[in-house]
């Protein structure tokens, strides 16, 4: 292979039915058709993909992209990549932190794991060097006991109670404030019997042009100045995601009573300026990035993020912030999704007609962790746990992911994108809140499904091409492919641009359509809960938030699918995937 | 999208870069839907189904801004192929702006790939959107104005002798500044909505007024600039890349002790007008591009200076224009960001960012803050032909 920038070549691969491990080298074509992150753990995962997810062969897949350990602008992100045992899909989650720094500067730029022991053991990698350690004593020990018990240095990823308890929305944290969420990876690593990952390198990832980077990065810098949304100063930088609470709140879309409502009549109390006045927040973030979106308290207690924030309070009708910290701090420490266990809550309570002042948030969050009364068949999720009651109409879930914090009523395009996104209800795969919402790069009308096929296809190969380089998607609220390709090509040298991006990003997301379908997953799945097409939200002020056309919907997703590539029934088919150079499995 | 193609063909016609019936316009959904049947739509197809964009923009350019367009274009062909203006919107938005050859949409896709937007000598501009027609409009304005700035600062050093531009660049000159002349030196609008503001539907009124005559005055690059009110603890603002014509809906109300963060869609330049407000007793600030102020910003004689090519961040001379202070700054809230340089040097009339464009203010109401934009720019394009006939 000839030498190569950016990328190391090398992949750790590591088995732990046997305890071994050993080096992999992608072809070099490989790395130019996936990238890297996203693009590079799905390639690796696809020979796998219609296994069991608790099967020893199902790969656990850590990887980062090739703009990590540069001085690109966010450059510290990776991917994890396994199928979900919560929903069934490709589950894959970008994760910050300094995991994925370390795990380049080591000298990999992936680490694909497989196999499974019999007691829960752990893995050191220091540069070349892969030792395996009995984690026995850390069984059910939760996430800052388990850092308190490992090296400083370099970066860990570890899993918490809620993994070894069974739970589906199981999350990995990495150094104890990022995580791999959402979609129960976490659960995927303790079915292996690995407790934690611990990786310190000591290399550098070699860049083709440094000056050409540097004349990049200095483009991306004013670009992200001149975003209010990122350095403004009620932007993510001085208040975190949370600074979109308000907004959610004012644009009536923020989901209340589990999305029976749009409105919240406790926000204004409950917003990112309360949290950064009661806790004396300080900025954090990722390495390699300078807008720094995390908060913590005065104490280093992380602040919630913004969905964190919502569903904790507006969805299940608390009032105290002093609640949503703790709860937040219960399913960190725990290692599970706040995103689904306040929603499966939320369904719970519409269930069972719990109301606000009846709930015990905070036990009901010990019991789901430990597998512990309700909590044996809340840790399933809400689809699960309302469909074995009968009452599956109340999960207010896509594919079996709890949908985040933006009702699909007050902004169409995200209806959609909820829809169509291939690990189940999230805002992340087309992020169209960043137009309907935030008005970048142009503000789009959030009431109108006209021209939304496209931006969320356009928007999903984008966001894929992100999470492959590996970004984050926040600081494309103010910079652009344009720039960052430039970035792509002096770090790589290889010479292509944003547009070349968009074909990889679209392979990459037509690869998640086929591990989906050879799945069973077709269009009855790419639906949203009947609940935003038979109800409105909460309209007033000026603004009227009915409930979805259907029709109009149904309309949107069918010219998704022609733009896609995707059969009316929402398969990939043979012609597109040999046109994107995909391997085709009837 | 119809009606967005169609809202966006008329601005090209009325901010006077287009003329009526250019502007061929296609989007894209599951499938192309042109607004003309023009000739060039055949390679244009072929150049938005091998791009990812969501639209795209061609249409030849109204004088004064064709010639000048060409002028560059075809001077470009003859080194590099790029047009490389100074301004602020170069350097944040389109970095360069680059010249293709021949209407062949392969060269088309080729420069559209790496940049917004590519000029076609003698045939005009071709833009495209991601996500809206709206950002061809835009490209395509910024392009324009772009060209504009940099052929009056370069017509400025040649007729100092200082670079030599070839060619009839005299007629060029002559032409475009008897256009602006005319048109500016007919503005006599002024907002009508007074002050004292009894309630925020009041102030909004105001602003979306002003905004307005802002527009229709062409004291703005394609639509943008910001405008606020601070008014009973608040700070009403533009939204971020709102239409200065087309306000309402689009002003953020914004707590002056940041207790809701709402205004994370306001302007960039937030923080800048919050910054007037702390320092000085002004009620309103307006923003726009006017022309000449841009262009005599960036003159300056020192070539030999160690900071020229860094004088929108770097300059260290204190400049003034009679008593209109220029000041270095970017976009928004970073180092070198305007936030920082621009609110000590608004206690007067109002100031000029480098290579940016005019912030003016008021005591009370739009009255002074429109008429200072309007003052200044009259005086910056007075002062620019005075100082190619000294």
């Amino acid at each position: 292979m000839p030498e190569l920038f950016g990328w190391t070549g090398k992949v750790l691969y590591i088995n732990l039915t046997d305890k071994s491990s050993a080096i992999l080298n992608p072809p070099e074509k490989i790395y130019h058709e996936f990238i890297g992150g996203k693009g590079m753990a799905g390639w690796y995962l696809r020979p796998w993909c219609t296994r069991s997810w608790d099967s020893p062969e199902m790969p656990l897949i850590f990887f980062t992209g090739p703009l990590v350990g540069t001085e690109s602008p966010t450059s510290g992100r990776f991917t994890v990549m396994s199928m979900s045992p919560l929903t069934g899909t490709v589950g894959d989650s970008s994760a910050g932190g300094k995991f994925g720094t370390e795990m380049k500067r080591a000298g990999w730029d992936g680490i694909v794991i497989s196999g499974a022991g019999p007691s829960l053991c752990g893995v050191s990698i220091r540069d070349g060097e892969v030792e395996f350690l009995d984690a026995d004593h850390l069984h059910g020990k939760t996430i800052s006991e388990v850092f308190a018990s490992l090296p400083e240095k370099g970066s860990t990823a570890a899993v918490g109670p809620a993994a070894e308890n069974g739970v589906l929305f199981a999350n990995i944290s990495f150094d104890g404030h990022s995580f791999a969420g959402r979609n129960g990876l976490g659960l995927v690593m303790a079915a292996k019997g690995l407790k934690y990952i611990h990786v310190e390198g000591s290399g550098k990832t070699k860049v083709f042009n440094s000056d050409e980077l540097s004349a990049a990065r200095e483009d991306i810098f004013r670009l992200v100045a001149a975003s209010p949304v990122l350095k403004g100063e009620l932007g993510i930088s001085e208040f975190g995601t949370g600074a979109l609470y308000d907004l959610m709140h004012s644009r009536r879309m923020m989901p209340t009573d589990n999305f029976r409502e749009t409105q919240f009549s406790h926000a204004e109390e409950m917003n990112a300026w309360n949290y950064k006045n009661k806790y004396e927040t300080k900025k954090t973030g990722c390495s390699g990035c300078h807008i720094l979106c995390k908060k913590n308290s005065k104490d280093g207690e992380p602040i919630p993020e913004f969905e964190t924030m919502s569903h904790f309070s507006a969805l299940i009708g608390n009032t105290e912030i002093e609640k949503v910290m703790e709860a937040s701090h219960i399913c960190n420490e725990a290692g599970m999704d706040s995103i689904t266990a306040a929603s499966t809550i939320a369904c719970y309570m519409e269930i069972n007609k719990i109301t606000p002042g009846n709930l015990n948030l905070l036990n009901i969050l010990e019991d789901i962790s430990l597998s512990r009364g309700e909590g044996e068949t809340l840790k399933l999720g809400s689809f699960k746990y309302s469909s074995l009651t009968g009452n599956s109409h109340s999960s207010m879930s896509v594919k079996g992911l709890e949908l985040p914090a933006y009702d699909p009523r007050g902004a169409y395009g995200m209806a959609l994108a909820y829809a169509t996104s291939t690990r189940g209800g999230c805002h992340l795969r087309a992020y169209p809140i960043s137009h309907e919402i935030l008005r970048k790069p142009v503000a789009t009308d959030r009431f109108s499904f006209s021209g939304k096929a496209r931006i969320i296809k356009l928007a999903e190969d984008m966001n894929a091409v992100i999470d492959s380089l590996t970004a984050c998607k926040f600081i494309f609220f103010g910079a652009s492919l344009e720039e960052y390709s430039k970035v792509f090509r002096a770090v790589t040298g290889v010479d292509i641009f944003g547009s070349d991006l968009m074909a990889a990003g679209e392979r990459i997301y037509y690869n998640e359509r086929i591990m989906n379908s050879l799945n069973g997953f077709s269009s009855l799945d790419d639906d949203l809960p009947e609940r935003f097409f038979t109800s409105e939200g909460t309209s007033g002020n000026g603004i009227s938030i009915p409930a979805l056309n259907r029709d109009e919907f149904l309309e949107t997703r069918r010219k998704y699918y022609r733009i896609r590539g995707l059969s009316p029934e929402g398969k990939p088919t043979k012609e597109k995937s040999g046109e994107l150079g995909l391997e085709w499995t009837n | 999208m119809d009606k967005l193609t169609l809202k966006y063909t008329e601005k090209l016609v009325t901010s006077g870069l287009c003329a009526e019936g250019e502007p061929l316009f296609g989007t894209f959904d599951d499938e192309v839907i042109w607004n003309s049947s023009r000739p060039e739509r055949e390679s244009l197809d072929t150049v938005i189904r091998g791009l990812n964009i969501n639209s795209i923009l061609f249409s030849d350019i109204a004088e004064p801004y064709r010639s000048i367009v060409n002028y560059l274009a075809q001077n470009a062909l003859k080194s590099e192929g790029f047009i490389r203006p100074d301004d602020t919107e170069t350097r944040t938005f389109l970095h360069d702006i680059p010249v293709a050859q021949s209407f062949h949409a392969g060269e088309i896709i080729n420069s559209l790939k790496k940049r917004k937007g590519v000029i076609i000598p003698g045939r005009g501009i071709v833009t495209y959107g991601t996500v809206s027609p709206e950002q061809a409009f835009i490209f395509f304005s910024s392009i324009c104005f772009s060209c504009y700035v940099k052929f009056m600062t370069d017509y400025y050093y040649h007729k100092k002798g200082l670079v030599m531009m070839a060619g009839d660049v005299d007629e060029i000159y002559q032409s475009a500044v008897s256009t602006y002349g005319r048109s500016l030196l007919s503005i006599s609008d002024s907002p009508a909505i007074k002050a004292p503001f009894k309630s925020d539907e009041d102030v909004i009124a105001a602003i979306t007024e002003t905004g307005k005559l802002t527009v229709e005055s062409r004291m703005v690059d394609s639509f943008f600039g910001n405008i606020s009110v601070k008014y009973n603890n608040k700070i009403f603002i533009s939204q971020t890349g709102s239409s200065l014509d087309e306000l309402s809906g689009c002003i953020d109300p914004c707590p002056v002790d940041n207790s809701t963060t709402n205004a994370i869609t306001s302007s960039s330049e937030f923080s800048a007008h919050r910054g007037i407000y702390g320092l000085t007793d002004k009620k309103s600030i307006l923003h726009g591009h006017p022309k000449y102020s841009v262009i005599m910003s960036m003159l300056c004689d020192k070539m030999d200076c160690e900071n020229r090519g860094k004088c929108h961040i770097k300059c260290s001379s204190t400049r003034m224009i009679d008593d209109i202070p220029i000041v270095p700054g970017e976009v928004g809230t970073g180092p070198t960001g305007i936030s920082r340089t621009l609110p000590p040097a608004m206690s007067g009339r109002g100031a000029i960012v480098f290579g940016h464009g005019l912030f003016t203010s008021g005591q009370e109401d739009f009255t002074d803050a429109f008429g200072n934009l309007i003052d200044i720019e009259k005086m910056c394009f007075k002062k620019y032909i005075e100082f190619l006939n000294l």
